[in-house]
């Protein structure tokens, strides 16, 4: 601190926001994220684009639902529309008329489509991507059990299988990502049956509901990183907890990891584990090493493997650089395993880190 | 008769002034009205934001009580007058707020806590900065200390909280157009909370509280083992353990504490070591910080203990095995990077070499970004 941050008028800042928005030539991509059907995207988005035109704005909507309610129809009154075009037995985005018509922003509700054959992209959200890059900013909605790398996860919950999705990447690829996070029109129900069957919906939407919360958090944290390196911020604000576990060949790995996955579990964190490189180790030391890697990467950690002559210094310089907010160490790097040389592992770590927790595992 | 259960709590949260948690607030009013429900608006701030006021079009105010401190008058919400009307659902704007000395309570969160007891269920709005275990994170982030805050175990009542969110990008262009601040507040807001990056990493962390607090009331929160998990070292059921020390770094360790024994589900204990079993001998000042530190713990629920001992660490650690505790909790060491005072280092050394038999967290110093 110490710095008098400058003084600014939210105009200056929003002049600022916006012109780095206008220099930015691939246009800007913005997703409304749900988690189930009947939490008012479709409203939303609308909505957003009424004020935007009352404010002036160059707005077109390139498609909507098929079936919208009355308040959402009466929104769309005063828009003006591309409509989809006929394509191969079905309807699509008309891009070409959209790209001729090169609005500043284009509002495309569903995302998640698969174009007739013949179509000039096989995917909606292909035609998506076409646009934004031409420069136009595009305004879209998806909800999460669309997207393709959550199906797993996703389709017990809704017992549904859905072959029309988006990739994960396009959807972090957003500049901007909102999260409509409404509670659900709910059935009334009386029965015992009906009960049951309101109680089994609810765990499933807590569950859709905390993936879609996530996935938006996820997109929010990419985004302050680009932030925090364009703007040179070394260091990092932690708000997404990331465990970064030392581990030696004869540390207790198995408690450390599994601590690690829970914490990491818990906290919707990110957990790597890391060991520096010693050379060189006995036949016994490596094949230990190994096993404790393989246990790592089965608990889903990220390994990293770092090199330095001090060890010490080669964690911080790592935990450092990649804002980790949990450290921990094993007992054998209390003393023992480490050169002594380099003095007490801990009192050094707890030196040179900042902004993390250094938690000690027992032997 | 009337109805004896507790009333239901739901919580708008928010990352900043601005992104609609009232508005939402009091549209749920509505729609609860609408469907012929008994609904009150028990207290909302308008910040002169005109959509914000006509919604509560139609909907019964109940007027504020006026409180003379120190020559002005300051309006509070009337918590008697709210009893007494005894609506099924009563609307009541900023959870953390403060009220004005010579209140009945010292906190708005307080008179919440009343009204729930009465039966009558709450709607309710607040930001994430406002939690209790998170105020480190967010003086991390924001350079800011906030004062005004709710103990994690107040939410965790909620039945329900939900995330109001927008993009920093539309709330700056809602601040810029001054629907949310008056101009010379707007201006005075863009040099703390209202810096974009700020604001994202605000959001960030509202988003992840939210998503913990959806798994919280979830039946999926306790999730069978995966494949190549662990089953038994999953179940080990978690006792934490703080120390207390004068230092102001005791405030961060039994928030940081809290936080963690809450996603882990674990009990937390905090105690003090005194030679003599008592705070009687120490210098003024220091009891004092104990004192408080120790209040602090018990307002998250803590369970707070003194410990006798001529020496810290044995005494510390003997508690902890006595007790099954797993992970004990400590300041860091403070001072200088490369000069840190030798006995409080010495203390973690300490600690760190007796108990080889559990976790020992030394909770980070968590200071403001500098922001560029």
């Amino acid at each position: 601190m110490g710095r008098e941050p400058a003084r600014k008028t939210p105009e200056q800042l929003l002049r600022e926001v916006e012109a780095a928005e206008s220099a930015d030539q691939k246009g800007h991509l913005k997703i409304f994220l749900g988690y189930a059907s009947g939490v008012g995207k479709s409203f939303r988005m609308l909505d957003e684009a009424r004020r935007r035109r009352e404010r002036g704005q160059d707005v077109v909507v390139g498609a909507v639902q098929p079936r919208l309610r009355p308040e959402e129809e009466s929104l769309l009154q005063n828009l003006e529309m591309v409509p989809l075009v006929a394509s191969g037995g079905g309807t699509a985005v008309d891009v070409e008329a959209l790209l001729r018509r090169h609005p500043s922003v284009c509002f495309i509700d569903g995302l998640a489509y698969n174009n007739p054959p013949g179509s000039r992209n096989p995917t909606r959200w292909q035609d998506v991507a076409e646009l934004v890059s031409s420069g136009i900013k595009v305004i879209t909605s998806i909800n999460i059990q669309y997207v393709s790398e959550l199906g797993e996860q996703i389709e017990p919950l809704t017992g549904k299988h859905v072959d029309q999705t988006v990739p994960v990447a396009f959807i972090r690829s957003a500049d901007e990502i909102e999260i409509i996070d409404a509670p659900p029109e709910q059935p009334l129900g009386h029965s015992a049956e009906e009960q049951a069957n309101a109680t089994e919906r609810a765990r499933r939407l807590s569950s859709l509901r905390e993936l879609a919360l996530i996935l938006a958090a996820d997109v929010v944290d990419h985004q302050l990183n680009e932030y925090l390196d364009s703007h040179g911020v070394q260091q990092s604000f932690g708000a997404h907890e990331r465990i970064l576990v030392c581990i030696t060949p004869r540390a207790n790995a198995r408690e450390m990891i599994e601590t690690a996955r829970l914490m990491s579990a818990r906290f919707h964190g990110e957990l790597i584990v890391a060991y520096v490189r010693q050379s060189p180790i006995s036949a016994a030391d490596q094949a230990a090493l190994d096993e404790k890697l393989e246990a790592a990467r089965a608990a889903g950690a990220r390994i990293a493997i770092l090199e330095g002559e001090d060890p010490v210094q080669a964690i911080l310089d790592f935990a450092n650089a990649g804002g980790i907010t949990q450290l921990f160490i094993g007992h054998s790097q209390r003393s023992g395993f480490w050169p002594n040389l380099w003095g007490n592992p801990v009192d050094k770590l707890l030196r040179g880190s900042q902004g993390m927790d250094v938690r000690v595992f027992p032997q | 008769m009337a109805d004896q259960r507790r009333g239901s709590l739901k919580i708008y949260m928010g990352y900043a002034a601005g992104v609609g948690k009232t508005y939402q607030m009091l549209e749920e009013a509505q729609e609860l009205r609408a469907r012929g429900l008994d609904v009150v608006v028990g207290y909302f701030e308008p910040h002169a934001r005109k959509d914000t006021i006509a919604k509560t079009d139609g909907l019964e105010l109940i007027p504020r009580k006026q409180i003379e401190y120190r020559g002005s008058v300051f309006e509070e919400m009337d918590t008697d007058a709210i009893l007494a009307r005894n609506p099924a659902i009563c609307a009541v704007d900023e959870f953390p707020h403060t009220n004005v000395p010579g209140s009945q309570r010292a906190k708005r969160w307080e008179d919440v806590q009343i009204l729930l007891d009465a039966g009558i269920s709450v709607i309710t709005t607040m930001n994430i900065q406002h939690l209790e275990s998170l105020n480190d994170q967010v003086r991390h982030i924001t350079g800011v200390r906030v004062r005004e805050t709710i103990p994690d175990w107040v939410v965790q009542q909620a039945g329900e909280v939900v995330m109001v969110d927008l993009t920093p990008r539309a709330l700056l262009h809602r601040l810029a157009r001054g629907v949310i601040y008056s101009r010379e507040k707007a201006e005075q807001a863009m040099n703390n909370f209202f810096r974009e990056s700020t604001l994202v990493a605000l959001r960030e962390l509202a988003l992840r509280e939210t998503a913990h607090e959806v798994v919280q009331r979830s039946a999926t929160a306790v999730l069978p083992p995966r494949p190549g998990e662990n089953a038994l070292l999953s179940n080990v059921r978690h006792k934490l353990l703080i120390l207390v020390t004068p230092s102001s770094s005791s405030a961060m360790v039994i928030r940081r504490a809290r936080r963690v024994a809450d996603f882990l589900g674990a009990e937390c204990f905090a105690v003090t070591v005194q030679p003599s079993g008592d705070l009687k001998e120490l210098p003024a000042a220091d009891r004092e910080s104990v004192e408080r530190h120790l209040n602090f713990a018990r307002n998250l629920h803590i369970e707070t203990r003194i410990l006798e001992g001529a020496e810290v660490a044995t005494a510390l650690v003997n508690f902890a095995r006595r007790n099954q505790i797993t992970q004990i909790f400590l300041a860091r060491p403070r001072g200088n990077r490369w000069s840190l005072p030798l006995f409080s280092r010495d203390l973690v050394q300490r600690i760190v070499n007796i108990a080889r038999d559990m976790q020992i967290v030394i909770v980070a110093e968590r200071q403001p970004v500098d922001h560029a």
